[in-house]
């Protein structure tokens, strides 16, 4: 009884010690210089883990092009927000006390918005790798940056993508379906399209929009009822698992329509491609890419190829390679890991030997940079090759789309 | 909308809602005898879907050949979790059981995550893609093999409870715990056993659905929750109820989703639930309890 | 009421609770505001599942689907400070009787009706998971795209419109931790508090002894969604973004009555307790983890989880009453 209770008493004070040295420890580390340490925020457990997973394979290679740049180096610390806001956030505040000078993450819009509170208040700029809900780069923060479109940055190139695709293939479809997932993003998109889509003169009309669930564990009534609009375009905003799923229905069911045309993630995924093998190929996504032509791209499509040979390039891959980029930059630049001086570097950031499409990175006076450009790729042969824009393409679209039975 | 859609969707809806029923069998049986609410149903399933994908990646053996085996691995885990860990909470309050199968759940999602990674798996047959044309109808060949799975398993449960001397034993004991104590029954291995039985339902749910749809370890909880809406709709410990809730939760979801909007089919399915609930609490196949 | 308070609680306890008090309202001065979010979760845990108790641990109703009214205060004070620029804590008494009106609703269906146990807990899901599709398609307050707050300045504490640095959040949440516990305490030691009991241990005997079990276990779930929405209020304030997706569901629902299961259920000091170690054991593990240079995602869950087996199985009661007896500290029950 006796001992036991010591014990007890020596692991309390133990644990008071090391409550202490969690205290102490954050002005130790922030009169340090030395490399810039780099809080990175994924969700790489829970509902999200696939996608935090591989944003983090942008983390992994991003290290060695860097320092071949010429960039200083960077000291990442790795945190799981295991895609819950409460763990976002306490994760966040947790970096920030080890002395992390700057953030990057989150992939999602909730997840996003709890960090970039933190980040404000405390006064450590926030980099956002991926996330597309308007209002974050709306609140007026000051240390909050975005380097990935908005939902209507998203939707204009698609739609000016899609007008010049179907030019050069000398095809007028008359009508659409959208087929949007209910979510955070999905919403977003759908309630985008309304407003854009006027501008750009497309030849076809949205005869319906289907909201549908992605976790739904069965989607055949969505796409019959697609099906049944007989339109010729299908237009998509989904998430994988519900991408490969609305693919086997379509199958099944019989449908082929002359485009799948989708403006989010899912149908250029690797595990997209791998799962449904030669049934993968066709479909076209308006998403934010990488410019094939451009060197750093090239570099990061090397690395990529040596960390995970299995794995295809994407959206996740550049742009939290890109966060860091910027992080590393503004470093270079500011000459101090200083976080208001960041900041300051990371406003005036103009990089244009980068890795996405358009004339570099940039950030307006909300801290967004509207200099992105969305490509259109193609799934080819289990490959992903860009179709649009001209400028940053490396192939000719296979338009109409093969029908799935004549494969 | 032309009418062969709403013919169309119904028999859709009609062939998932076998498949929904398949997969809630399992936990209709191990509720309608142990009492004990599952709540690692779909994290259990999962497991079964990982052994369906691993047996055909590895060895090239079909999901549907695997079906048996991976029924009798379920059995196993099954009957060691009931025997080791739930048993003594049998006359426990619901909620420590119930944290007790969520400490269970979170285990087995993330022991998943961590072995097979986020991304979905899943198996490519010859007939992955396969659909029967009748006309006008097109119907979807895998659920077809899955719903045939469904009163398959059903049947051989059916004939089991009322045939083998177990069976009925493991009936009285549902029926009258005390009395089933009195005359001498070993309340404990039947209830291991059925635990076990149970399991094996849902592993070979498992085999089935993989080709229906791919496997997540993120899967599990959204499965365990369809579960519950269908057992306890049809009527909890019966297992021609949970074939008939399966039926009317998957044809109210095709058909909310045919009329109203696809993203709000779920509501309806839930509503029909608090229907159940109110008017016919013990389900709709279910004895009034007593 | 002073009295009544501390009636029947030893001296010792008394001085304990005084110290920890004192203690909990210093301790925002001596560490970093990563330690002050932790506490902030902590609390707010231990508020909500302090709420969730009246209802299961107090009169015996177990309830799966409490995401509903954090999520139906969140939304409501929301939209009012969103819509009509109305703060807080305006809103507040708004949210108490949206969602005990729909407690009310719900309790009325269930005990009308004769739902009881499973069945119950399962009819709360049903009513939470409707919500959670209701709201997606709720464009007033945004829908599933999210419902975003304004966000303004951060270096002012602005307790009116609950705007502020983390301290501020944890004072506030503190305070209604606070006076939550008191609540409790008065409620358990009211004669609705033993009728409560009495419903708790055997329904049919309570009624035969003349208690209107339908009424008492109706104010039951009216005070503890009437709570709980006040957890939802502060979410919303404190992360000044909402979606269905997250706020409604089914593993927020869990997420907070793992404190009180783990604590001791219709203990008072259990829903606290259970906070207070699940939260910490969460934080602790990351630490260790991250000690140990492990990366894995999932690691942390599944300690977790064999952590919550290993209490569940070795104290079914709960840590407090174990806890309790051993510290010679004893609560009526």
């Amino acid at each position: 009884m006796t001992k036991s209770l010591t014990l007890t008493r020596r692991t309390l004070l133990a644990g008071a010690a090391a409550t202490t040295s969690l205290i102490a420890a954050p002005s130790i580390l922030r009169a340090q210089s030395g490399p810039l340490k780099v809080g990175v925020l994924l969700p790489r457990s829970g509902a999200q883990a696939g996608i935090g997973q591989d944003c983090q394979r942008g983390v992994d290679i991003a290290g060695p092009i860097l320092k071949g740049l010429g960039y200083p180096d960077l000291q990442i610390i790795n945190a799981d927000t295991e895609t819950s806001v409460d763990v976002a956030r306490s994760r966040a505040e947790r970096l920030i006390s080890e002395g992390a000078q700057l953030l990057v993450g989150a992939f999602d819009s909730g997840q996003s918005t709890a960090i970039a509170q933190v980040a404000e208040q405390k006064g450590v700029p926030f980099v956002i790798n991926i996330a597309a809900a308007p209002p974050i780069t709306e609140q007026g923060y000051k240390f909050v940056f975005r380097n990935f479109p908005t939902a209507p940055m998203i939707l204009g190139d698609a739609f000016a993508n899609q007008k010049e695709l179907f030019e050069t293939a000398g095809l007028a479809p008359k009508s659409a379906v959208l087929l949007h997932v209910n979510d955070t993003f999905g919403t977003s998109m759908q309630q985008g399209v309304a407003g854009v889509l006027p501008k750009f003169n497309l030849s076809y009309k949205i005869v319906e929009q289907i909201a549908y669930d992605g976790t739904a564990r069965d989607l055949s009534v969505e796409i019959s009822k697609a099906k049944a609009t007989n339109a010729e375009v299908l237009l998509l905003v989904s998430r994988l698992n519900d991408a490969i799923l609305l693919t086997r229905e379509m199958v099944k069911q019989r449908w082929s329509p002359m485009a799948v045309m989708s403006m989010g993630p899912g149908w250029y995924e690797d595990q997209y491609l791998k799962t449904l093998g030669k049934l993968g190929d066709g479909p076209i996504s308006f998403v934010p890419w990488y410019d094939p032509n451009k060197k750093v791209s090239k570099l990061m499509v090397e690395a990529l190829a040596k960390h995970s040979p299995e794995v295809n390039p994407n959206t996740n891959h550049v742009y939290t390679f890109e966060a860091l980029m910027i992080a590393a930059d503004a470093f270079k630049r500011a000459g101090s890991t200083d976080p208001k001086a960041l900041a300051d570097a990371i406003r005036t950031t103009n990089i244009t030997d980068n890795v996405s499409i358009g004339s570099g990175i940039q950030f307006d006076a909300k801290g967004q940079n509207d200099k992105l450009k969305n490509a259109a790729i193609q799934n080819r042969g289990g490959k992903l090759v860009t179709v649009a824009p001209k400028v940053a393409s490396d192939a000719k679209a296979d338009l109409p789309m093969t029908a799935y039975d004549k494969r | 909308m032309p009418i062969d859609i709403y013919l169309n969707v119904a028999v859709s809806g009609l062939l998932t809602g076998l498949v929904y029923g398949l997969m809630a069998l399992g936990l209709s049986v191990i509720f309608g005898v142990v009492r004990v609410v599952n709540f690692a149903h779909g994290e259990m399933m999962t497991i079964a879907m990982y052994l369906a994908v691993l047996a055909f990646s590895v060895l090239g053996l079909d999901p549907l050949v695997m079906m048996v085996p991976i029924a009798a691995v379920l059995f196993v885990f099954g009957y060691a979790l009931q025997a080791g860990l739930i048993g003594p909470f049998i006359n426990k309050p619901e909620h420590m059981q119930f944290i007790l199968l969520v400490a269970v759940a979170v285990i087995l999602v993330n022991v998943q995550l961590i072995v097979f990674g986020p991304d979905a798996r899943g198996v490519q047959t010859a007939y992955s893609y396969d659909s029967f044309a009748v006309g006008k109808l097109i119907i979807d060949a895998t659920k077809v093999y899955a719903a045939l799975a469904a009163l398959t398993v059903s049947a051989a449960l059916f004939v089991f409870f009322r045939f083998t001397e177990v069976g009925k034993a493991i009936r009285a004991c549902a029926d009258n715990y005390t009395g089933a104590l009195v005359v001498g029954l070993d309340v404990r291995r039947l209830y291991a056993l059925t635990f076990g039985i149970g399991a094996a339902c849902v592993g070979a749910a498992g085999a089935m659905m993989v080709v229906i749809i791919d496997v997540t370890p993120s899967l599990g909880p959204a499965y365990t929750l369809l579960a519950f809406v269908i057992v306890i709709t049809g009527g909890l410990g019966s297992m021609p109820g949970a074939l008939l809730g399966g039926v009317l939760i998957g044809m109210t979801e095709a058909m909310a989703g045919l009329l109203f909007s696809p993203s709000a089919k779920t509501m309806f399915a839930f509503a029909i639930l608090v229907l159940v609930l109110l008017f016919r609490p013990q389900g709709i196949m279910g004895k009034r309890a007593a | 009421m002073i009295a009544r308070l501390i009636e029947g609680t030893s001296r010792r306890g008394l001085v304990l609770l005084a110290l920890l008090l004192a203690f909990l309202i210093l301790i925002p001065f001596f560490v970093n505001d990563y330690l002050i979010t932790v506490l902030i979760l902590i609390f707010y845990f231990a508020f909500v599942g302090q709420a969730w108790n009246i209802m299961m641990g107090f009169a015996g109703q177990l309830s799966l689907g409490h995401a509903l009214y954090v999520g139906l205060g969140a939304y409501t004070s929301a939209a009012l400070y969103v819509h009509f620029g109305v703060g807080p804590w305006i809103g507040m008494l708004a949210a108490i009787p949206v969602a005990g009106a729909l407690g009310a609703v719900i309790g009325f269906l269930a005990f009308r009706f004769g739902v009881s146990g499973v069945y119950f807990a399962i009819l709360t899901i049903a009513f939470c998971e409707f919500a959670r599709v209701g709201f997606d398609h709720f464009r007033w307050v945004g829908g599933s795209a999210g419902f975003f707050l304004p966000v303004a300045q951060y270096s002012v504490n602005d307790l009116w419109n609950l705007r502020g640095k983390p301290s501020m959040f944890y004072y506030v949440i503190l305070g209604f931790t606070v006076a939550a516990f008191i609540i409790c305490h008065l409620l358990l030691r009211s004669r609705m508090g033993y009728f409560w009991q009495a419903i708790r241990e055997d329904e049919p005997a309570a009624r035969a002894l003349g208690i209107n079990a339908f009424r008492y276990k109706m104010i039951a779930v009216v005070i503890s969604a009437g709570m709980t929405s006040l957890a939802g209020v502060f979410f919303a304030f404190f992360y000044n973004n909402l979606f269905p997706e997250q706020v409604f569901h089914i593993s927020r629902s869990i997420e907070m009555i793992l404190a009180p299961i783990i604590g001791g259920v219709g203990t008072l000091f259990g829903p606290i307790l259970g906070a207070v170690i699940l939260t910490g054991l969460s934080e602790t593990m990351h630490e260790i983890l991250h000690l140990l240079g492990v990366d894995v995602p999932g690691a942390k869950a599944v300690f977790y989880g064999i952590c919550l087996l290993v209490v569940i199985v070795a104290l079914p009661d709960g840590v407090w009453p174990w806890l309790s007896r051993r510290l010679g500290l004893s609560e009526r029950k």
